[in-house]
């Protein structure tokens, strides 16, 4: 078994999920209340496997995200207030408020893009790991994806790809039963995604992805042999979304049972029932909770006060070659 | 030199003058490509720069633009316009939108070659020219040559764009030969070039269909009629100017194109034209394509399908009535 982990680690690992959890809650309720447009996916319950992977990351390592991508930005180290006037739309927005949710990426910080395409994110991050090699660069890619993607052609795609050319590439399945509105498992053959993985040549492991530190130990082995022998590893961890596929789906076809199975595995209640065991005060956990909530406020308050983009924007960015006016 | 020897001449120089450079793509190594336009190129930049991939056009694609996103400039193979469609969700989704989806933040420079045309019987899914389908994605730029010359020149300047290009050479063009300058500046992308100055008929087209139509002007001549014929060269951005100041002069405009007829770009020339210039046109524009049928192997079916000079010729004598 793993050494314990120092406080202080957990203690920020503890930090970056409440964060998640509470500008989570706010997108989901501001979609449901109107103030926001489009697709929003909420990452809550799965916030211990962005936290556990990108916390044994660099800033200049890759990550390629998808849909249900605000954790993963956070995660890397996005700032909050622009990641919320993006999903407002206003100025000030990460992507200017070209990109919305679904698009949310901060690129200094080797953010490849939140993908609207299931799979699509994946076959992004394996070129952009064969850049890496070619380059003769350090840096590591991982792709995060759900156990939906498992069943697209794509995703086998890169699987091949990354094995084929030796890439430094971490897969990271977030596997929270559900493709969408249908269970994941009903639409899927064979033994599950780390023997689909394994056909490939590509090991790896399955961890508790609602314990931070099983997820960041987990991870942190991993990163390791990506980085050091520039080949392709899996982690598949399992999890569960609280909420609907998106904030306006309330997740009716799942069994209310089940959702409560899964919300008393609470990543963060975990982790905090575990520093208290290490001598950290409840109080002070509450404190750390309470802070995440008032700067996802402060975000809030930035985002529904900043203007409107420029109707000059509309047009930037497209292409210069024939671009259009 | 050939068509092919042209666009491997432009991309060896290139991938000399910019290592950031690379391809990627099936059966690049072994006999150079389908055409022999990458031949001998892996023996000399290596095999990881000449990328022999799995046959996989969507993780190809992808990877392209994962690598262009992170300072490469992939060449991405596609052998065939239709394979381009097995690769159309990375090229459409994702090559063309990143830049504007994530602010401005990142770019993708890169080039996606993928020929069009009838070649040889090559039937249904061999012979589509799709290049109506990628002018209408905001994001691409789109390119057909239609000579040697123009292919070493298109090439380099579309390996040098900071946007993604459609490249798309004509397999009926791999082996005719021209003058090729291979000391020739790249070309400007968005600019035609007027293959044969005329003054009673315009007519517009580009890849292999130019030399169709100069073979009709040719004849058109004989019968006293002038045509002028203008090579597109780049099908977005369109020379907008070269063709309105010739429509405007000529009053009379034909479109011809290989790909099918019914929603071809043909059309939009025809709308942009009439838009443009109705006032000054003597009678109504004409565009010539495929009837919209897949592409026939047999060759006497086939050849229905093809516009001839014939065809060209029969059109631009009934405009001027």
């Amino acid at each position: 078994m793993n050494e314990i982990p120092p406080t202080e680690s957990v203690l920020s690992l503890y930090r970056t999920m409440c964060l998640i959890r509470a500008f989570d809650t706010h997108a989901g309720d501001a979609r449901r209340a109107g103030k926001l447009r489009g697709s929003v996916h909420e990452y809550i319950g799965q916030e211990a496997i962005a936290t556990g992977v990108c916390a044994n990351l660099d800033r200049a390592d890759y990550i390629s995200s998808y849909h249900r991508g605000h954790g993963h930005c956070l995660a890397k180290g996005a700032d909050p207030e622009a990641m919320m006037k993006e999903l407002y739309g206003r100025v000030g927005g990460v992507c200017g408020g070209k990109g919305g949710s679904m698009h949310v990426a901060d690129f200094s910080l080797g953010i490849l893009g939140a993908n609207g395409v299931v799979a699509d994110g994946v076959t992004i991050a394996v070129g952009a790991a064969h850049a890496v090699k070619m380059k003769g660069e350090q840096r590591v890619v991982v792709a995060f994806f759900g156990d939906g993607a498992m069943n697209r052609g794509p995703m086998l795609e890169a699987l091949n790809w990354a094995s084929v050319f030796g890439l430094p590439v971490l897969f990271v399945c977030e596997d929270n039963l559900y493709s969408d509105r249908t269970r994941t498992g009903s639409v899927s053959a064979g033994p599950g995604p780390l023997a689909r993985a394994a056909a490939f040549g590509i090991a790896g492991e399955t961890v508790d992805g609602n314990d931070v530190i099983a997820v960041s130990e987990a991870a942190a082995r991993h990163v390791r042999e990506v980085r050091e022998h520039s080949r392709p590893r899996f982690l598949h961890a399992t999890t569960y979304r609280w909420r609907g596929h998106l904030a306006l789906d309330k997740g009716l076809y799942r069994d209310p049972r089940e959702v409560e199975r899964w919300q008393a595995v609470d990543p963060i209640v975990r982790t905090a029932s575990w520093l208290s065991s290490r001598g950290v005060e409840r109080t002070g956990l509450s404190r750390e909770n309470d802070a995440a909530i008032e700067r996802v406020a402060r975000a809030v308050a930035a985002a529904e006060t900043a203007p409107w983009p420029d109707h000059t924007t509309l047009y930037t960015d497209v292409q210069d070659v024939g671009a259009p006016s | 030199m050939t068509y092919a020897q042209a666009a491997l001449t432009a991309l060896a120089q290139e991938m000399e003058r910019d290592g950031s450079v690379w391809v990627l793509g099936e059966d690049l190594g072994p006999e150079g490509g389908v055409a022999g336009q990458y031949l001998g190129l892996q023996q000399r930049f290596g095999k990881t720069r000449i990328v022999d991939t799995p046959i996989c056009e969507n993780t190809i694609m992808g990877a392209g633009v994962g690598a262009a996103l992170c300072g490469t400039r992939p060449v991405i193979e596609l052998r065939y316009a239709d394979f381009g469609i097995c690769a159309a969700d990375e090229i459409v989704n994702q090559a063309a939108k990143v830049r504007y989806m994530l602010g401005g933040q990142v770019r993708a420079p890169l080039v996606i070659r993928q020929p069009i045309g009838f070649r040889d019987g090559m039937a249904a899914q061999h012979s589509q020219s799709t290049e109506a389908w990628w002018v209408h994605v905001p994001g691409l730029v789109v390119v057909a040559p239609s000579n040697p010359a123009d292919n070493h020149a298109l090439l380099k300047a579309a390996i040098r764009c900071d946007d993604p290009v459609v490249y798309m050479e004509h397999k009926e063009l791999w082996t005719v030969a021209g003058e090729v300058d291979e000391a020739a500046q790249p070309a400007a992308l968005g600019q035609a070039n007027v293959a044969k100055r005329g003054s009673d008929v315009t007519i517009v087209t580009w890849s292999s269909m130019v030399g169709v139509c100069l073979e009709a002007a040719q004849a058109l001549e004989a019968r006293g009629c002038s045509a002028e014929v203008i090579d597109l060269r780049t099908l977005w951005p369109w020379d907008r100017e070269t063709v309105f100041e010739s429509v405007a002069r000529s009053r009379r405009l034909l479109v011809v194109h290989q790909a099918v007829k019914v929603g071809g770009f043909g059309g939009e020339i025809v709308a942009e034209a009439s838009e443009q210039l109705f006032d000054r046109l003597v009678t109504a524009p004409r565009r010539l394509g495929a009837p919209r049928v897949p592409v026939p192997y047999a060759e006497p079916l086939e050849t229905m399908c093809r516009v001839g000079a014939a065809d060209v010729v029969r059109t631009a004598e009934a405009m001027m009535l």
